[in-house]
């Protein structure tokens, strides 16, 4: 197996394949459908925000294991955090895996000095750089996830 | 078989990996004396058909007549004329569905199309269809991926007026048993469009023996370029239609208040074509015809064959679509592994297969799969690349165990 392959499905990606955490419906939450026609890819987020917080949040759905990895991985990292850290965490997340694959981990890790908010264990994602059409599968979860955030009930599409 | 040397492609290295193509359901790679033709009818060629008398002209508009006729052999069609050029076979379909459809379906009326259609046998006549207030009928499949005759005879009605029908499923690899579908359908007085594009390049093609009223397909998967493809027609249906779209090359007069239309099947070519295109086709079928279609259909039913058995020696894997009379297409899921994760590990290895719904969403739904893995076959594959497939498979469920 290659360095890349390796890199990409990581022990810790491959438990979240087979173990989603927060995998369930949210009664009572705000929702949002994702999906990716060109491989059919389909999750939906559930959410719950209380005092700009988010109080709880899971996902059902199915696909492969980059997109749910990464779905599990979401609903663990951003737990607790406030709406407005989410919004960053997804744009240093969106950086980490469309970051020239050649481009220093210390860059990626790093960030603003001061941030508060930190990759974590999402960096386990970062191997997805190295493989540009996949980055739609890592990215689904967190797109569902906006939408549940700015207009509940949307469908969304990565096309 | 010794082909494998006219396709430069297929000595190239992916990820320095023998590239093995296994993608063919998606396009087919092009032989060198393609590629050649394509480059002299722009290096000397070059020019306009149907309008200079200068000698490029005529050249050009020679070599595009000509096409048109060995076309109408391969398919063995009764006449050139009944051969139209198109972009290709989605085209054709929206071609038929916008004139044919249009002029003939009233409120009430039925299409009938099949469960394992291809999005672009489904969407042309959904669009016709609302327009027009006629109903779509769907005929079901068996849990194998066959056509339930049974139900196409039942669905068959007095207001059926056309039907649509795939000759092999893109998907599953089925071959429908057109024939017979078409003496059904006429019997009913229904027309038939069968969708030729998985197997031109697979089986030999006879129109007239089949009986069918359209056949389409495209240049790019049989072994031709991309951006063209044919639309045969019956001649007395063709007359009778309307044209597609109106413009250069497909009237007789124009004036501000009228214009007159060109015979077929000038009338159904607006605009200057694809020139290159044809050409390039025509050299593809007079390629794959010097090697013979029977000779083809042989050897892919041995690769075919010698695939099932080595997949089905994999544990946990299950193929989609296992109909008696199947083409070399092996659509399959491993459990635990989503087939995309399955691209992903065998293009490491350079094997490059199709994962995805394959523009059949419908038919996922029916098999309720998200989505398969595909691995279609073309004349030039060989057992070693098989065995490549094999073991990249067996890679793929060594990362995920």
């Amino acid at each position: 197996m290659s360095a890349d392959l390796q890199d990409l499905y990581q022990e810790v990606i491959l438990d979240h394949n087979r173990r989603p955490r927060n995998f369930r419906v949210l009664q009572d939450g705000r929702m949002a459908e994702g999906f990716n026609p060109l491989c059919g890819d389909h999750f939906t987020v559930y959410l719950k925000v209380d005092g700009g917080v988010i109080a709880d949040v899971s996902f059902q759905g199915s696909g492969c294991a980059i997109s749910k990895a990464s779905a599990s991985l979401m609903t663990e990292s951003i737990k607790g955090k406030s709406v407005s850290d989410v919004a960053r965490l997804f744009e240093r997340f969106q950086q980490m895996i469309t970051a020239p694959p050649d481009a220093p981990i210390e860059e990626r890790r790093e960030g603003v000095p001061g941030d508060r908010v930190t990759l974590g264990k999402l960096e386990a994602l970062a191997g997805v750089r190295q493989f540009p059409i996949r980055v739609k599968c890592a990215s689904l979860a967190w797109h569902t996830l906006r939408a549940a955030l700015d207009s509940p009930g949307e469908m969304v599409s990565t096309e | 078989m010794r082909v494998r040397e006219d396709f430069p492609i297929l000595q190239r290295r992916v990820r320095g990996k023998p590239l093995v193509y296994l993608d063919n359901a998606a396009t087919t790679q092009k032989p060198q004396s393609v590629i050649d033709r394509i480059v002299r009818y722009y290096r000397e060629e070059n020019a306009n058909i149907h309008r200079g008398v200068h000698a490029l002209s005529v050249e050009a508009t020679d070599a595009y007549d000509a096409a048109r006729e060995r076309v109408q052999r391969f398919i063995n069609a009764a006449e050139a004329r009944e051969i139209v050029f198109v972009r290709g076979a989605t085209e054709a379909i929206n071609l038929v569905a916008a004139t044919y459809g249009r002029a003939h379906l009233q409120r009430g009326d039925e299409v009938l199309i099949s469960e394992m259609e291809h999005h672009s046998n489904i969407v042309p006549w959904q669009m016709v269809c609302e327009e027009r207030g006629a109903g779509l009928r769907i005929v079901p499949i068996t849990d194998t991926g066959e056509l339930r005759l049974d139900e196409y005879e039942r669905l068959l009605g007095e207001r059926t007026r056309i039907v649509a029908i795939t000759h092999v499923s893109n998907a599953l690899g089925t071959v429908n048993p057109v024939t017979e579908i078409v003496q059904m359908a006429h019997q009913r007085g229904a027309v038939v469009l069968v969708d030729g594009a998985q197997a031109v390049a697979h089986m030999p093609v006879d129109v007239r023996a089949m009986g069918c009223d359209f056949y389409v397909f495209s240049g790019h998967k049989i072994f031709g370029p991309t951006g063209i493809g044919v639309l045969y027609g019956r001649a007395a249906l063709l007359e009778n239609m309307p044209p597609y779209q109106g413009g250069g090359d497909m009237i007789r007069s124009v004036t501000f208040e009228h214009t007159s239309y060109g015979d077929i099947p000038q009338k159904f070519e607006a605009g200057t074509p694809n020139i290159a295109g044809v050409v390039g086709l025509d050299e593809a079928i007079k390629y794959v015809t010097a090697i013979g279609l029977s000779s083809v259909a042989a050897y892919e039913r041995e690769l075919l064959a010698y695939s099932t058995d080595a997949l089905s020696d994999i544990p946990g894997l299950r193929l989609t679509g296992t109909a008696a009379r199947k083409a070399a297409i092996l659509s399959f899921a491993i459990d635990d592994i989503h087939p995309h994760d399955i691209g992903t590990i065998l293009d490491q290895d350079g094997v490059a297969i199709r994962a995805g719904h394959h523009c059949c969403q419908p038919l996922m739904a029916r098999l309720g799969v998200p989505a398969t893995a595909r691995a279609s076959l073309a004349f030039y594959n060989t057992r070693e690349e098989v065995d490549a497939l094999v073991a990249s498979l067996r890679t793929a469920k060594a990362v995920f165990i």
